[in-house]
């Protein structure tokens, strides 16, 4: 990688301590990015299972959404750019949320949370400034859209996370799964959530910029914790069977292809207090009751090739029935694994189906999105 | 020993050249989680693709770096892809029978490719 390549990109506020620690920087979405340190990918997967691992994802968008008037104003208006229920969120918890367009296909999918007087909403750093422009054309008339980037946002995950973590900030082990919580660390608000794209238990952090360093390297001094790369990061949220905007769910997916009809609460569906109403209504409450066409599933090669993205799919019988959108070695799996859409016929769980491969078709099966179970604390 | 531009050592055993890759391809590829070796008695002309290797991050090939046969692959790897970044220089992929063995004097010797990776 040259300077050249790297030119035009964003840097992050921690990327001092990403190069002295020996990042390799890469360009992911805008920004230089460390994409592993020199722990390698493989260790970092498997630390971060075994132990704690630290991630610098400040390349997301942070964003508050500040009610002008009440917070159900400004909770319905959010609902209106998503099938998911955002009113029913109660203070202190967070929800996993997609952005629709008016064909049913997903714009970001995104993190939201209840904080009581507002909503702060977490969305993926290709899409922020997209995203900023729809909420402030949208939801402008309930409430003001702050972008915030005074801030860094950390994650620390992990079986050790709560550990590591609770030295510092004592309040987080009585968090939940999905709880969101402003907790001090010397005089900083630290506004931390139980959760993460990992698979395992942990937490992210979003921290004063000026105290970021310094948060960092507390962390990082803890034996347990070892700084993660974008690397580890990719194949960790693969084995959890979770997505990655612009791979697995895109513009053309609709959340019930994507199978996350679980992100779609009882409230939004037909015959729920406040059905539809969100942009592609009509298509994903159609798929909602008579299903998809095609379907995203977990994939399993049979053999030892990892089968990356755009891998074409055949039926037994050659028929094409799709196509791979993420895939490659699963460290704590060891062995290749993947995710895509298939035609829903060929969606059971144990179907066999047929991956080429560098022009050879090699034998996959439709397997469980979730390749390594997840150890969130519920 | 000698070097490609591609990243490959050739090293002469009898009247065969011996491949595999150097340690600064091994660390740049990452961890070797798959490598996919040719058949015996391959025919293979310089810059066939003649082996996969998959690592955590992205697949990538070993060309042929001369014309020439395949006439002994090393199993170990496929069975221990780790092998490749643990022992780069120790973990041959593939060896061949080539006519002339002089073609070898065209490939840049060590203090070249050191060189090179700078």
């Amino acid at each position: 990688m040259t300077d050249l390549e790297l030119s035009g990109l964003k840097r992050l506020g921690l990327h001092d301590l990403h190069v002295g620690l020996g990042g390799k920087m890469v360009p992911f979405a805008g920004y230089e990015m460390p994409v592993q340190y020199p722990t390698g990918v493989m260790k970092e997967h498997l630390h971060t299972r075994a132990e704690a691992g630290l991630f610098d994802v400040s390349h997301m968008g942070q964003v508050i959404l500040r009610p002008k008037g009440s917070y159900e104003a400004t909770a319905l208006a959010f609902e209106a750019l998503m099938p998911v229920d955002v009113l029913g969120v109660k203070p202190g918890r967070q929800r996993y949320g997609m952005f629709t367009n008016d064909q049913g296909g997903i714009l970001d999918d995104l993190m939201f949370a209840n904080r009581s007087d507002h909503i702060f909403v977490v969305v993926n750093a290709g899409c922020k400034e997209a995203d900023v422009a729809h909420m402030r054309a949208h939801l402008t008339d309930a409430c003001t859209v702050e972008y915030i980037t005074d801030r860094a946002l950390l994650a620390l995950q992990g079986p050790a996370a709560e550990a590591a973590l609770a030295r510092h900030v004592p309040g987080v082990a009585a968090m939940k799964f999905m709880d969101v919580a402003v907790l001090d660390w010397q005089g900083a608000a630290m506004w931390i959530s139980r959760s993460g794209y990992t698979g395992e238990d942990g937490f992210e952090i979003s921290v004063p910029q000026g105290r970021a360093e310094a948060f960092a390297r507390a962390l990082l001094a803890e034996p347990e914790v070892l700084p993660i790369g974008l690397g580890a990061r990719d194949s960790l949220r693969l084995e959890a069977g979770l997505c990655l905007y612009g791979h697995d769910i895109t513009t053309t997916t609709t959340p019930v292809e994507a199978d996350l009809t679980w992100a779609i609460q009882k409230a939004r569906r037909a015959g729920g207090a406040r059905a539809g109403g969100f942009p592609g209504a009509a298509r994903i409450l159609d798929e909602l009751a008579n299903g998809p066409a095609r379907k995203r599933v977990g994939l399993q090669p049979e053999g030892r090739a990892p089968m990356r993205d755009h891998t074409p799919l055949f039926a037994l019988d050659g028929t094409p029935v799709g196509e791979i959108s993420s895939g490659g070695y699963g460290p704590s799996v060891d062995g290749p694994i993947a995710m895509g859409y298939v035609a829903t016929a060929h969606a059971t769980i144990g179907t066999r189906l047929l991956g080429e491969v560098r022009g050879k078709r090699l034998a996959v099966t439709v397997a469980p999105l979730v390749f390594n179970p997840t150890t969130y604390k519920r | 020993m000698k070097y490609t531009e591609e990243h490959e050592w050739l090293r002469v055993e009898g009247d065969l050249v011996v491949v595999g890759i150097t340690e600064h391809a091994s660390t740049a590829l990452g961890d070797v989680v798959f490598v996919e070796l040719p058949e015996l008695e391959t025919v293979v002309a310089t810059g066939d693709e003649v082996v996969v290797i998959e690592s955590v991050k992205a697949a990538s090939e070993i060309l042929a770096p001369v014309d020439g046969e395949i006439v002994a692959v090393n199993t170990a790897l496929v069975d221990n892809p780790g092998l490749v970044n643990e022992d780069p220089l120790g973990s041959w992929f593939f060896k061949m029978k080539v006519d002339d063995l002089s073609v070898l004097d065209a490939f840049m010797d060590e203090d070249a490719y050191n060189e090179l990776i700078g």
